[in-house]
């Protein structure tokens, strides 16, 4: 059972009392250029995942809260949370990562 | 009551001989069918070995008559079905069993009984079963393991009798929070615990036993010039005075989980029925999330390896020490000590003043020295440097001991110079290793300790620290300055503040000198073969069985421990697996932290299932969804079906009607007079704001914003794959309001898949999305004299044709009850869904049923619905859908909007495969005998050879359709919508029965009769 | 290579077991292979073996970045069947199900298929058309799946609650007569010795560090051992295919996830099939050795931590012991969590990449363990004839780009 924090309302909880929505910051084509998406893009979007072995940026809703979707950095070996960020800020640099700045 | 064999005199001990039990009364229990008595304090085990019982067990693979080993959660060979009937339950340690009046206790995994076991001739000829013996035969013939090998070995394996009742028990589940969790109610938990509280902590501690106090109670010394045992007992009485802290006893931490999450098991109730009896849980499951955790779980002390150690009256020294001054228990008469360490020689000290005689103290180490030592010298016990246990002479069958062979430990492993030495009990000691297993469930990560010969705590990246024997620490002033450090620190970080740090207890203890470890003990004998050096008593796997696996190239711990399935039992390895450990290291010839350890799973002792599931169960298991009208249905006989978490009218069966004729009744009801459904449990959403119909424009397949206020919709959603997962229709109640209808089962789904592309795709979009199912009862009215019923109602809306016209919305009144009302069709008939505020529901419904009766008016169920809704060649949404069909499969097309720029799942809608004309399409079926009622699910084939066809589609929705008094189905078949009047055939069992492809509306297909 | 038998063993008893030869080598990593695998679990040891045995690739090598085993091969729950909805599902584990048949005597090392029979309980209406749909699905095929009556499961499962009323009360049953279980650990050792047997280099404690690539072609791994040339790479991680993959700069529709499982103390037999519950997420069999193994569902979120977590075991104890109230005094031994690779429509993923010679098999996600021997099979054959074997084609990656899934999702809500 993991422990979230809600970067919305503010409330701490339980994993139950979320729900994750899996990786962050993918980008939809057809959102922006409907009648140009490949079939390669589309694949891209629809179905890969970079599914990485540490850090990862990933979505969460506070489904027993305020119900908003966030954004979260988490390590996936260890499952621990790096950071909690609203949907409309910035996709951290992982590469740099510095925990300090959430 | 005294006079039993081996319960000492209260004198004994210099009067401290039983300290925890109560001489003044006795207890009765039987153990196998026969009566023995205990005091109340001891537990079964000491109840056992006081009245004499020796041999408590039979081992799981050679079926070895066992005795007790040790004292607490670490014994594997005393194991009970405890209790009758309903409430017996399996493999108990006789050691964590609480003695009680009338306890029942059966021996377990013997037959016919404990004192003569068939089972044990496996161990004539154990010399063919040695360490997976059986991936190497049992082979031929094939059928055999099926038939006669594997139910063989299934009814051998096992331990105790399975539980075939339900339990009659309650559990339950309690969710705390804390700032500190101290595991383990020792010396050092308690130091810790106290250091935590004085800090300002909230505090639990927990302790798996009935007390505290850990072992430090069987150590000597002085806490504050104090005995520890009232030293401890005094701070405890101070936790648990104060408010701050939970003092929690019998309550086990079995698991430590993700960010300080752990899971602790209470036995309420266990040691005493009468509390169940007063209505307290069997037991309770607790879950803490606590911000520091200090892991203060001890040490558990190592056998030793040598030939035949499995021999009833060989047992832990430490349990003997603790058998002897808790419950005035001697094992034996006649000890010998066997050791590579000092604390044994408190256990030679405590026999000696208990007046029993030892016999011999063997030391495997060269030499010893110390105040401990000195003190047992004192007694005139004689002592063995340098020697071993070369064998054991046995009673017959193995049932006890008689006496042991010392040897000298030569380099060489030659055995040599062997002295017999009488006695009945053996008192061992390996060594000790930490408790780990907590600090390792979640990313712990364990050193090697060479002072130790074994695992400490390393690295971990939780908020655990570990303090005492667990982490290594041994002797007393330096576990109560660790814990005392552990306590607060743990405090600070949890609370941020902790004041200034303690001052540790003053303690006086025996100091002790370096322990040496011993892998092995070679036997008697020219070469040591087909001896038994068991290291996993429980599960049988001796030295030999490691060194085989070893040899035949099972090399990693994990292999080994798979191979041999050492560790594998019900203590999961707490007493063998470093022994293991050590023999692998020596036989690769490679370090011990070179050969690595197998990882702690939890539990760290096994937790019930029904603590697990706690109130969970019956009604409580998954609460049924009500409709406000369910309390009509359960008075008016309705026959259920599951959907989701609701339980639905399937029909409304009359007296000696069956569920089939009930349903005809009801569709022939709604087709000729006017039928009643309540709809409740469709999924309403109201999707409100100025940029609604937008929105909605890019979540269903066709457009929504064009709709005008007052009208209603059918809509299609799709996933961004391009597959249908919703159906339903939408009523723009007015501007910048829409109400969305889903089906029943998706509206939970569907309200969050609406929030998600609202929040991360579209959020500048203006707009709420509000799940409303539960706020509105909802019926339909349907049948060719709804409009009758509802116009006989007083209302303030005008039902006419021409006023209230198809697919029409209106707000307004019924019977006095604020009302919507939607003019929309799911069986093809006039129908009028009429929605009103949940606590206005039961008393419309009511009305409508009185308005109705003098039109024949009937209420329906799901089962009618299906039909009439197929009868009109309409979808249903998990029949004619399974997450690969599109709406264009499904003949939708009119509905998939081409304008639209965007919508979700457009452009998947054009992927290759998705635009593939073989695609399997929605049809009708007629089959050529119009009685014959396909099954559901039944394949469809081109031509009549069954035996080399591929099927080219399926039967989705199959009924008899009382409208039309013939069977109809829905099939999805390739190329299905070119194919129209052509011959399909379906074969069923071994026949083939011909059906024609046909247009799926099969009644009024003009859609003449919803218009009226 | 020792036979393995009853004479074999009796004559080793006589020298106490000293003369056992080693199930398999430890050779050291040659400089070149024609084929090197990636992942020493039980899809990659079947998949060298068949390549040895069936088509005489012998120069192979598979590597394992601990022992081999070690991943889901050896966490699962074994169940194994064949009891699938689409065509192309039940061509492989009904392939996969019949090479289990014969597994023990084909490898001379008991690998203890047990058809002792399966049943997935049938709890709602909406189950009732699904799984008669799979009764005929699996007619059509072959199969002798058939669907039984609620007296006939009681039958095969005495405990189980029979109750009308139940929360779910149970209608009746899927059940797959020769669906079973088999013995985790010894599929992996069973093939290791095989392929071992057969010239494939097994290696162990070797992690793969890098994958090379020359223009669209792979050449190689870079390993902890040093590098190692290979005109073929096959990579067979399960849950770690993405790391791996990424190596060499190839994105996978996968996610990893840790699937939870438990065991229970063991008693004398209580539950004598296989009991699969998917309406409420429950599947629960009795080993030989007397354990209830009970797999749970995959945690919430993605992760590479094989440490056992709460929520999912708990929800899969809830409904257990409304189907089997005897269950309550029965105790938990112990937890665990298996790394699954869980593909974008739950079906697995063979074949070859657009990186020519950079094979890949993955995305069993929960069902990886039955389709062990099939999935060797087919993807060997693969890998040795440079095309997709007819039953591997339609699992290929292109099915992404073209859209064409193989979904089980209506199936089972829980797809093991």
């Amino acid at each position: 059972m993991l422990v979230l924090h809600c970067p919305v309302c503010g409330i701490e909880g339980e994993e139950a009392d979320f729900h994750c929505g899996g990786e962050a910051h993918l980008v939809r084509p057809q959102s922006h250029d409907p009648e140009n998406v490949s079939d390669e893009v589309l694949r891209d979007y629809l179905y890969l995942r970079q599914n990485p072995r540490g850090l990862h940026c990933e979505m969460w809703q506070c489904t027993r809260g305020c119900g908003k979707w966030f954004n979260a950095v988490r390590d996936t070996v260890t499952m621990e949370f790096k950071a909690f960020y609203r949907m409309d800020q910035k996709a951290p640099d992982l590469a740099n990562f510095d925990e300090g700045q959430s | 009551m005294s006079g039993l064999p081996h319960r000492l005199p209260e004198a004994a001990l210099g009067g401290r001989a039983g300290r925890l039990i109560d001489r003044s009364q006795t207890l009765s229990f039987t153990f196998d069918g026969k009566t023995l008595t205990g005091h109340p304090g001891d537990t079964l085990a000491s109840a056992l070995l006081a009245n004499g019982v020796r041999v408590v067990g039979r081992s799981f693979k050679y079926h070895r008559p066992r005795g007790l080993i040790g004292i607490g959660s670490e014994e594997p060979n005393g194991l009970f079905a405890i209790g009758d009937g309903a409430r017996m339950e399996p493999n108990i340690r006789a050691t964590q069993a609480e003695l009680y009046d009338g306890l029942t206790a059966q021996s377990q995994n013997r037959w016919p009984s404990l004192d003569f076991d068939v089972g044990a001739l496996n161990a004539r000829f154990s010399r063919l079963f040695p360490a997976g013996f059986y991936y190497k035969t049992f082979m031929w013939p094939r059928v055999f393991w099926k038939h006669i090998y594997e139910p063989f070995i299934r009814r051998a394996a096992g331990l105790g009798p399975p539980p075939q009742d339900a339990d009659p028990d309650s559990y339950e589940q309690v969710h705390v929070h804390c700032d500190v969790l101290v595991v383990g109610g020792g010396v050092a938990g308690i130091a810790a615990a106290k250091a935590a509280m004085d800090a300002g902590a909230r505090v639990i501690i927990a302790d798996e036993s009935a007390r505290f106090g850990g072992i430090t109670d069987l150590e000597g010394g002085t806490i504050d010039d104090i005995d520890p045992v009232e030293w401890m007992r005094a701070t405890v009485a101070e936790l648990a005075a104060n408010e701050r802290v939970q003092v929690l006893k019998r309550t086990t931490v079995s698991g430590h989980y993700d960010h300080n999450y752990a899971v602790m098991m209470e036995r309420v109730a266990d040691h005493n029925p009468a509390l169940i009896a007063a209505g307290a849980p069997r037991h309770r499951l607790w879950k803490v999330r606590a911000g520091e955790v200090v892991l203060a779980s001890g040490a558990i002390e190592r056998p030793l390896a040598f030939a035949d150690n499995d021999t009833p009256g060989i047992m832990l020294s430490s349990a003997v020490r603790g058998y002897v001054a808790r419950y005035g228990v001697t094992p034996g008469h006649d000890a010998v000590i066997i050791t590579n360490n000092d604390d044994a020689y408190r256990t030679a000290q405590t026999l000696f003043e208990a007046g029993v005689n030892v016999a011999r103290i063997i030391d495997t180490r060269p030499d010893a020295q110390g105040t401990l030592v000195d003190r047992v010298k004192a007694f005139g016990t004689r002592l063995t440097f340098s020697s071993g246990i070369a064998g054991v002479v046995r009673e017959a069958g193995g049932k006890g001991l008689r006496a042991i062979k010392v040897a000298p430990l030569r380099r060489s492993g030659r055995v040599g110079d062997v002295e017999t030495i009488p006695c009945d009990l053996v008192c061992m000691s390996g060594g000790w290793n930490p408790a780990v297993h907590l600090f390792c469930h979640v990313t712990g990560k364990l050193d090697f300790s060479e002072d130790l010969a074994s695992f400490v705590p390393g690295t971990t990246n939780e908020r655990l620290r570990v303090v005492g024997a667990a982490n290594g620490t041994f002797d007393l002033p330096s576990i109560l300055k660790e814990a005392t450090a552990g306590g607060h620190a743990a405090a600070k970080a949890a609370i941020g503040k902790a004041g200034r740090a303690p001052k540790a207890p003053t303690a006086r203890a025996d100091s002790e000198g370096p322990m040496e470890p011993v892998w092995f003990m070679p036997a008697e004998g020219a070469k040591n073969e087909g001896n038994k050096h068991f290291l996993d008593f429980q599960n049988d796997v001796t030295a030999a069985d490691v060194e085989l696996a070893v040899r035949e190239g099972y090399r990693s711990v994990e292999h080994v421990k798979r191979y041999t399935t050492l560790g594998m039992a019900t203590d999961q390895g707490k007493t063998s697996n470093i022994n293991a450990l050590g023999i692998v290291a020596d036989a690769l010839e490679i370090s011990i932290p070179q050969v690595g350890t197998t990882r702690f799973r939890p539990p760290y002792t096994p937790i019930s299932f029904g603590a697990f599931v706690g109130q969970k169960r019956g009604a409580l298991f998954q609460p049924i969804r009500r409709t406000p009208i369910q309390s009509w249905h359960e008075v008016n006989g309705a026959d259920y079906e599951p959907v989701g978490q609701w339980r639905r009218p399937y029909c409304f069966p009359r007296a000696s009607e069956t569920r089939e004729q009930a349903v005809i009744r009801e569709v022939l009801a709604v087709r000729t007079k006017v039928g009643l459904l309540d709809a409740s449990t469709l999924g309403k959403i109201e999707v409100s704001g100025p940029d609604a119909g937008k929105f909605l424009d890019l979540m269903y397949t066709n457009v929504m914003s064009s709709l005008k206020v007052g009208r209603c919709r059918y809509g299609l959603l799709m996933n961004d794959q391009g597959f249908l997962f919703d159906d339903g229709v939408v009523a723009r109640l007015d501007d910048d309001r829409f109400l969305v209808h889903t089906t029943s089962g998706n509206a939970d789904h569907t309200a969050a898949w609406f929030e998600l592309w609202h929040q991360t795709e579209w959020p500048k979009l203006n707009l709420f999305i509000t799940p409303v199912t539960e706020q509105w009862a909802q019926f339909a009215i349907a049948g060719p004299k709804a409009r009758q019923v509802l116009q006989s109602l007083d209302s303030d809306l005008d039902f006419s044709a021409d006023a209230f016209k198809f697919m029409d919305y209106q707000a307004g009144h019924l019977n006095g009850a604020p009302v919507r009302v939607f003019r929309i069709s799911f069986s093809g008939e006039l129908s009028y869904e009429v929605a009103t505020p949940a606590g206005r529901g039961l008393a419309l419904w009511q009305a409508v049923i009185d308005a109705g009766t003098v039109h024949g008016l009937e209420p329906y169920g799901t089962e009618a619905l299906h039909v009439m809704r197929a009868e009109k060649g309409f979808i249903m949404i998990g029949d004619e859908t399974d997450g690969t069909v599109t709406p264009l499969d499904l003949g939708l097309s009119w509905a998939v909007s081409k304008k639209k720029a965007d919508y979700v799942g457009k452009r998947a809608l054009q992927t290759p495969a998705l635009q593939r004309p073989d695609r399997r399409q929605f049809v009708g079926i007629e089959t050529d005998d119009p009685t014959f009622v396909l099954p559901d699910g039944v394949q469809a084939i081109d031509g009549t050879d069954a035996s080399a066809a591929e099927p080219i589609g399926y039967v989705s929705s199959t009924y008899y359709s009382p409208t039309l008094d013939r069977s109809i189905a829905f099939a999805l078949i390739e190329r299905g919508s070119e194919r129209m009047g052509e011959t399909v055939h379906f074969p069923i069992d071994d026949r083939l029965v011909a059906g024609k492809i046909v247009d799926p509306v099969f009644y009024d297909k003009e859609g003449e009769r919803q218009n009226v | 290579m020792n036979r393995y038998s009853i004479f074999t063993l009796a004559r080793n008893a006589l020298t106490f077991h000293k003369g056992w030869q080693k199930a398999w080598r430890s050779p050291e990593p040659k400089s070149e292979y024609d084929v090197v695998i990636v992942g020493a679990g039980g899809h990659g040891l079947a998949t060298a073996y068949y390549l040895a045995k069936e088509h005489g690739v012998t120069n192979v090598a598979i590597l394992d970045k601990g022992w081999l085993g070690g991943g889901n091969t050896g966490r699962n729950t074994t169940i194994i069947r064949s009891n699938y909805l689409q065509p192309e599902s039940i061509a492989i584990y009904e392939l996969s199900r019949s090479l289990y048949e014969g597994l023990s005597q084909e490898l001379n090392f008991n690998i203890m298929f047990s058809p002792r029979g399966l049943l997935n309980l049938c709890l709602t209406e909406h189950e009732l058309r699904v799984f008669k749909r799979i009764v005929h699905a699996n007619r059509i095929a072959g199969l002798d799946t058939q669907f039984l009556s609620r007296e006939e499961v009681k039958g095969l499962v005495p405990l189980i609650n029979d109750s009308p009323d139940a929360r779910y009360p149970l209608l009746g049953a899927l059940y797959q007569p020769r669906g079973g279980t088999a013995r985790h650990d010894a599929i992996a050792w069973g093939y290791a010795r095989g392929a071992d047997a057969l010239g494939v280099d097994v290696i162990q404690n070797c992690a793969v560090t890098g994958i090379s690539r020359r223009g669209g072609s792979v050449t190689g791994v870079d390993t902890t051992r040093g590098k190692i040339k290979a005109k073929k790479v096959a990579v067979v991680a399960a849950g770690h295919t993405s790391v791996i993959m990424d190596m060499a700069g190839v994105r996978m529709p996968l996610e990893s996830v840790a699937l939870q499982a438990m065991v229970s103390e063991p008693v004398k037999p209580m539950l004598d099939v296989v009991v699969m519950a998917g309406a409420v997420h429950g599947y629960v069999s009795q080993s030989d050795k007397g354990e209830l193994v009970i797999g749970g569902g995959a945690d919430a979120c993605n992760n590479y931590s094989q440490r056992g977590s709460i929520p999912a075991l708990e929800h899969t104890a809830t409904a257990l012991l409304e189907l089997f109230p005897a269950f309550s005094r029965m105790r938990m031994l112990r937890q665990w969590g298996g790394i699954v690779d869980m593909s974008a429509d739950r079906s697995p993923v063979i074949g070859e990449t657009d990186v020519k010679g950079l094979y890949v098999n993955c995305g069993w996600g929960t069902g990886g363990f039955k389709a062990i021997p099939g999935s060797g099979f087919v993807f060997a054959d693969s890998i040795a004839n440079d095309r997709p074997h007819p039953i591997a084609e339609p699992f290929g990656l292109n099915r992404f780009l073209e859209g064409r899934m193989v979904d089980e999702s209506t199936a089972a809500a829980v797809a093991h």
